[in-house]
This record gives structure tokens, C-alpha cells and sequence, in this order.
């Protein structure tokens, strides 16, 4: 029975190629849509979620507290509270659930090589900043303690750093003059490239400039927490494990609130909050690709409910014939839904082709100097297929029902 | 058999409402073979809908076979329709993207009918089809399509056929065929009831049934006339075994002998 309607359906559909294709159309777009812009929704969520694990989900930031003035409050980080000796104190203490610790002193500065100046971020630390969150030289070396405790002029390239200032010839070697205005300035010898990070915006670890914490709070960034200690802006902490990141958050904010006597002094953060932060804004964003996207396919299901309504008028005549030899409302109403099933289904299968191939095609495509990467979820095609067939089902319905309904008198006179 | 008893139809049209059967009382036998007349408006057209179960009465009974079908949910009409009613109309009625076989499959599948391939292959071999059955309508002449709706009629084992001008779209060569057709339906013991304005074609039948003004203006017996038979027509009906003359029509006078197959 189910067989037999369907050779119907499909007999009557391919009796009007066009007009068949044209209402397809419709379906394949919304089907299309939708798996393409989930895929580049849940692309953007994976390629946040890597660059932030990039950033080791087992470390944890200490940043000063807010900045009350006159009642202006400002955003986290911007009250100078944080010194070197709290790094070094919270490196002394030895908490059970930290493994490293690295302070950083990061500032923007202008870059000279040969004559050519650019802007690049500076950022002062230790050799711990390596183990804290897992990013090694890929050339060269890395500062040593001696080198910190001696101020040397010596800087480590981040890999974009390293091609933008020295093309393809070995930065090693070579050397850079960093001018962090207000008239300080210095020469650095590179000793090493690191290797390639990712990471956004201020996080970006790909673009920066390396130096010892010492030779940028001595020679180039020379300031001071309200006591008169050298400020630094952030404490990197790595944890024992994965698992030990709360028990690590814990531990510090503890320590830090018995060394510094004021909780709002400073707060810590870890990157698995961030990380969950940004994907709920990109799961956001996928639901709404995907909430427009759906729009296309419920207006792709207004057309079949249109052109069916516009084929039950067409063959009303056909209905009448069909009743008078004998068939029931209920096989008028499965021909006529088996068509719009028909058309739903193959569109939400084309869609479905259509979507992945979208979706092949910008990958890798750059969007606003960002790549797009793209990730089709198997659920998403379920879902999208699974809603196109509903759609055929759901705005079939109504013409068909009207096309069972027809009185058969009526129908057979019908011109 | 067919027993109406005090049909009356009413509906409307606009504002006005239109009495189209006033209190049509008949008995129509197994094995009758009657033509129904009447002038435009007089209410035949009506009348046949209501005996092809295709409309309801608006009161009375209407009694086919011993059931009674003025009351019936229209998917019941819909499977008396399909089991004992073969319809035959003037405009041919055939899905135009169809062969003729699959017109002629298309009661049986309604009917769920296993076999149906050979069932319809048989029915349009009876009526001369048996080299035409892979056409479409566009590709078959008038008197073929016609052919074709008999067929189609046919195939389910009605026991009665209704035609409703089935000739009126016809030359008179085709007419003559398509009635031979009927003739030896009939003759097989299938009831043909058709609506005509030609008395030509109702001097065929045993009965003509006068219809004027919604009521039955007169109801006599009639010697039919034999029609020519083309050659190549060959009715290989075996399934209805009543014989025509044997339980004949109330009001028929029994008058046709001999073969049924060759009487030219």
C-alpha cells in the first residue's frame, strides 16, 4: 500500500519536473543551511576550545583585584596591587596542589630591526613560564634563572613574532631594540623561537616578545605597587593535574588573602572558566545560525504546503475518478502526503548533500582575517532531516485532508 | 437488485433550493438493461449519482443488493462503489499519465486485490483492448478510451454498471461498438443502467425509464435493437453466471437469441 502511493507520488512529481525541482529547492536550502551553519557554529566552539586548551586547562591566573576610584570601578586587573615578591612568595610556599609558577610583566612596546619598527606585546617572566603552560623553544633556548638574576639583554621570539620581524633568515643570533617609551630603551640579543601556541587577542602567545622579568622591570617598564614593589600584572600557576584546578584555586586564593590581607586585592582565574565562558557564547551563537537557518526550512515547507494545495485544485478531477472506482479519504490523504513526504525527504536529502558540501567549501576560508573552521555533527544532520520530513509531514497535511475531503460528485465535474 | 423507495434529493444552489428527485420510486432487477431519459434539469443525472452511490439521498430508501445504502459514512459508499459498481462516463474519465492497463488496475488496487496484472489484462482482452494496453488516453481514440472506462468498470466483477452518456462524445461507429459492448455485458448477466438523450441508443435496451420533474414519468419494456458488432471485439466475461433472460427485468420482454459472439 505504502509502495504502491509511493510510485503515485512519484509519478505525479516527475509529471511536473520543474515545478517538483523548484519546490525541492526550498527544502534543500533550509536542509542545507542548517547543517552548514551549525557546522560553522560548532566549528567556531571546537577551534575556541582548542585554542584555549592550548593554553593549558591545568593553569590558573592570578590578576589583581578591581579599581575602586571615586567610585569608578574598572575592570579586573587594573589595580596595581600585584607584585614580584607575591610570585616569588607564592613560589616559596610550595602549596601541595601547584607544580610551577612564573609572574609576568607584559606591555606593549615598539620593535626595531634594521630600521623597521613595529608594535609587538613584551612580556617579562621566568624560565618556570615554560613548565607552567607547556610552551618550549622550538630554536634556540630559552632564558636560564642566571640569566634573570643577571638582567641580561636577551629576548625570546614568539613564532609570529619571528616571521614578522625576521622573514625566513634565523632571528638566533640576531638584535632587536626595544623601545618602551618614556625614553627607555635596549638592546636584546635573540637566543630563541618558540614554538607555535595559538590563542586569541591578549592571549595570542604566538606574538610577543620574551624577555626576563628583571631586564623589563629594571630597563623598560619600571613600575611600582602602592608599597613601592615591583609591580607585575599576573601570576601564572600551573596545577598538579587537571583535576587538582579548584583544590590549586584554593590553595592560592588562601595564601594570597593571608599575604595581602585584602580579598579584593586580586582575583584567580582559571582557563577551564574561560574556556566554558566562551563556549557558551559560541553555543549561542550556533543556535542562532541554526534558528535562522530553520526559518529557511519552514518557509521551504510553506512552499510545498503551496504547491500541493495548488496540485489538489489541479487534480481535483483525478480525485473525483479516484473515489468513484472505490478509494476511501484515506487513501486520497496518503497519495497526496506520500508526495509531500516525497519531496521533503529528497529535499532533506539533497539538503543534507548540499549542507556538507557548504560546509567543505569554507573551511578554511577566511572571515574577518579569521579562518572558518567547520564541524558537522552527525545530530545535526539527524536533526535536519528529521525536521524536513516533519515539515513535508506537517504542511502536507492540509492539502491533502482537502484533497480527501472533496466531494466526488463535485470533483468529477470539476474542469 | 436495486430497490428505491420515495428518493428524494434536494440542494442548494446559491439561494434557490432545488428539488432535483421529488419521490423516485423503482426496482431495477439483476440482469436489467435500462436506459434512463429525460430532458436537461429533470433530474436523471441525479438520480444516477444516487444509484452509483456517488451522492446520497436527501430521504428515502434506497436498498442495493438487500442493504441499505441512503444511510452510509461516505468510505462505506466509497467501497460499495468499489466492489459492486462500475461507472462509465461521457468524458471517458481517465488519468491522463496512465496506460490502460493501469487505469484498469486502478479499482483493483483500491480493492487491494492480489493478481491485478492479470485481472486487467483479461478484462481489456474482453473488451478488444488486448493490443492497445500499454498506450496512454492521448495515444487511443475516442471509442478505445471508452473502451478502456468499461474495462476499467469491468474489472472488479460490478454487478451493475453504470454509464452515464457513454456515448455522447462518440461517433456513430463507436457509439454502435460501445453499445455491442454493453449488449453483451448485459447478456453475461451484468445489470447496465445508462442515462442517454439519444433514443437510438436507448432502442437498445429492454427498458427505457422516463425522468421529468424529479419523478418517474413513464417506465416501459422495449424490444432492443441488436447493434453491429466489430470483429475484434470479443466479450470473454465468464464470471457472471446468471442468466439475462432466465431471471429477466420486471418490465423487460425477453427477446434476444442466438450467439452473442458472431451474429453478423
Amino acid at each position: 500500500m505504502i509502495g504502491e502511493s509511493l510510485q503515485i507520488a512519484l509519478r505525479a512529481l516527475t509529471a511536473n519536473k520543474l515545478r517538483t525541482a523548484l519546490t525541492m529547492l526550498g527544502i534543500i536550502i533550509g536542509v542545507g543551511a542548517v547543517i552548514a551553519l551549525l557546522a560553522i557554529g560548532q566549528g567556531a566552539s571546537a577551534a575556541v576550545e582548542s585554542r584555549f586548551s592550548a593554553l593549558g586547562t591545568n593553569t590558573i591566573y592570578v590578576v589583581p583585584g578591581q579599581q575602586n576610584t571615586g567610585g569608578v570601578r574598572s575592570a579586573a586587573g587594573s589595580a596595581q596591587t600585584l607584585s614580584l615578591d607575591d610570585a616569588e612568595a607564592l613560589a616559596a610556599a610550595q602549596l601541595p596542589a601547584v607544580v610551577a609558577i612564573a609572574p609576568e610583566r607584559t606591555f606593549f612596546g615598539q620593535i626595531i630591526v634594521s630600521g623597521v619598527n613595529t608594535n609587538a606585546r613584551i612580556a617579562g617572566t621566568t624560565p618556570a613560564y615554560q613548565d607552567v603552560i607547556s610552551f618550549y623553544p622550538a630554536s634556540g633556548e630559552f632564558f636560564t634563572d642566571q640569566q634573570v638574576e643577571e638582567k641580561a639583554l636577551v629576548a625570546v621570539l614568539g613564532q609570529t613574532t619571528a616571521t614578522n620581524l625576521f622573514a625566513d633568515s634565523d632571528p638566533i643570533g640576531q638584535t632587536i631594540r626595544i623601545n618602551a617609551g618614556g625614553g627607555a630603551s635596549v638592546n636584546l640579543r635573540v637566543i630563541g623561537v618558540m614554538q607555535p601556541k595559538g590563542g586569541t587577542g591578549f592571549t595570542n602567545r604566538d606574538d610577543q616578545v620574551l624577555v626576563p622579568i628583571t631586564t623589563a622591570l629594571a630597563k623598560l617598564q619600571n613600575a611600582r605597587t602602592a608599597t613601592g614593589a615591583q609591580q607585575i600584572q599576573q601570576i601564572d600557576v600551573k596545577a598538579r593535574s587537571s583535576n587538582d584546578v579548584n583544590l590549586a584555586v584554593e590553595q592560592v586564593t588562601a595564601f594570597m588573602t593571608e599575604r595581602l590581607r585584602n580579598p579584593d586585592a586580586f582575583q584567580v582565574r582559571n582557563v577551564q572558566d574561560q574556556i566554558d565562558a566562551q563556549k557558551e557564547a559560541s553555543d549561542t551563537l550556533t543556535i542562532l545560525l541554526g534558528a535562522i537557518a530553520g526559518i529557511s526550512l519552514v518557509v521551504g515547507g510553506i512552499g510545498i504546503m503551496n504547491i500541493m494545495i495548488v496540485s489538489v485544485t489541479e487534480r481535483t478531477r483525478e480525485i473525483g475518478i479516484r473515489k468513484a472506482v472505490g478509494a476511501k479519504q484515506k487513501d486520497i490523504l496518503l497519495q497526496f502526503l506520500m508526495e509531500a513526504l516525497v519531496v521533503s525527504v529528497f529535499g532533506g536529502l539533497l539538503g543534507i548533500g548540499a549542507g556538507i558540501g557548504t560546509s567543505y567549501l569554507v573551511e578554511g576560508q577566511s572571515l574577518n582575517g579569521q579562518e572558518i573552521q567547520t564541524v558537522i555533527a552527525p545530530a545535526s544532520i539527524v536533526l535536519a532531516f528529521g525536521v524536513s520530513a516533519a515539515i513535508g509531514l506537517f504542511f502536507g497535511i492540509y492539502p491533502a485532508s482537502r484533497a480527501a475531503r472533496l466531494n466526488p460528485i463535485e470533483a468529477l465535474r470539476y474542469e | 437488485m436495486i430497490t428505491l423507495r420515495d428518493i428524494t434529493k434536494r440542494y442548494h444552489m446559491g439561494e434557490f433550493e432545488v428539488h432535483a428527485l421529488r419521490g423516485v420510486s423503482l426496482d431495477i432487477h439483476d440482469g436489467d438493461f435500462v436506459a434512463i431519459m429525460g430532458p436537461s434539469g429533470s433530474g436523471k443525472s441525479t438520480l444516477m449519482n444516487v444509484l452509483g452511490c456517488l451522492d446520497v439521498p436527501t430521504s428515502g430508501s434506497y436498498l442495493l443488493d438487500g442493504i441499505e445504502v441512503a444511510g452510509m459514512s461516505e468510505d462505506e459508499l466509497a467501497t460499495v462503489r468499489n466492489r459492486k459498481i462500475g461507472f462509465v462516463f461521457q468524458s471517458f474519465n481517465l488519468l491522463p499519465r496512465m496506460s490502460a492497463i493501469e487505469q484498469v488496475e486502478l479499482p483493483l488496487s483500491y480493492a487491494r486485490t492480489p493478481n491485478r496484472r492479470q485481472l486487467s489484462m483479461a478484462a481489456l482482452e474482453s473488451v478488444g483492448l488486448g493490443q492497445r494496453m500499454f498506450h496512454k488516453p492521448a495515444e487511443l481514440s475516442g471509442g478505445q478510451q471508452q473502451r478502456v472506462a468499461i474495462a476499467r468498470a469491468l474489472v472488479t466483477q460490478p454487478s451493475m454498471i453504470l454509464a452515464d452518456e457513454p456515448t455522447g462524445n462518440l461517433d456513430t461507429q463507436a457509439s454502435e461498438e460501445i453499445m455491442g459492448l454493453f449488449t453483451r455485458l448485459n447478456e453475461q448477466g451484468i445489470t447496465v443502467i445508462f442515462v442517454t438523450h439519444e433514443p437510438e441508443i436507448a432502442a437498445h435496451t429492454r427498458r427505457i425509464l422516463t425522468i421529468r420533474d424529479g419523478l418517474v414519468q413513464s417506465d416501459r419494456a422495449n424490444t432492443p435493437v441488436r447493434p453491429e458488432q466489430p470483429d475484434d471485439v470479443t466479450v470473454r466475461t465468464h464470471t457472471h453466471a446468471a442468466a439475462p433472460s432466465a431471471n429477466g427485468a420486471a418490465a423487460a420482454t425477453p427477446a434476444v437469441s442466438g450467439s452473442p459472439s458472431h451474429d453478423r
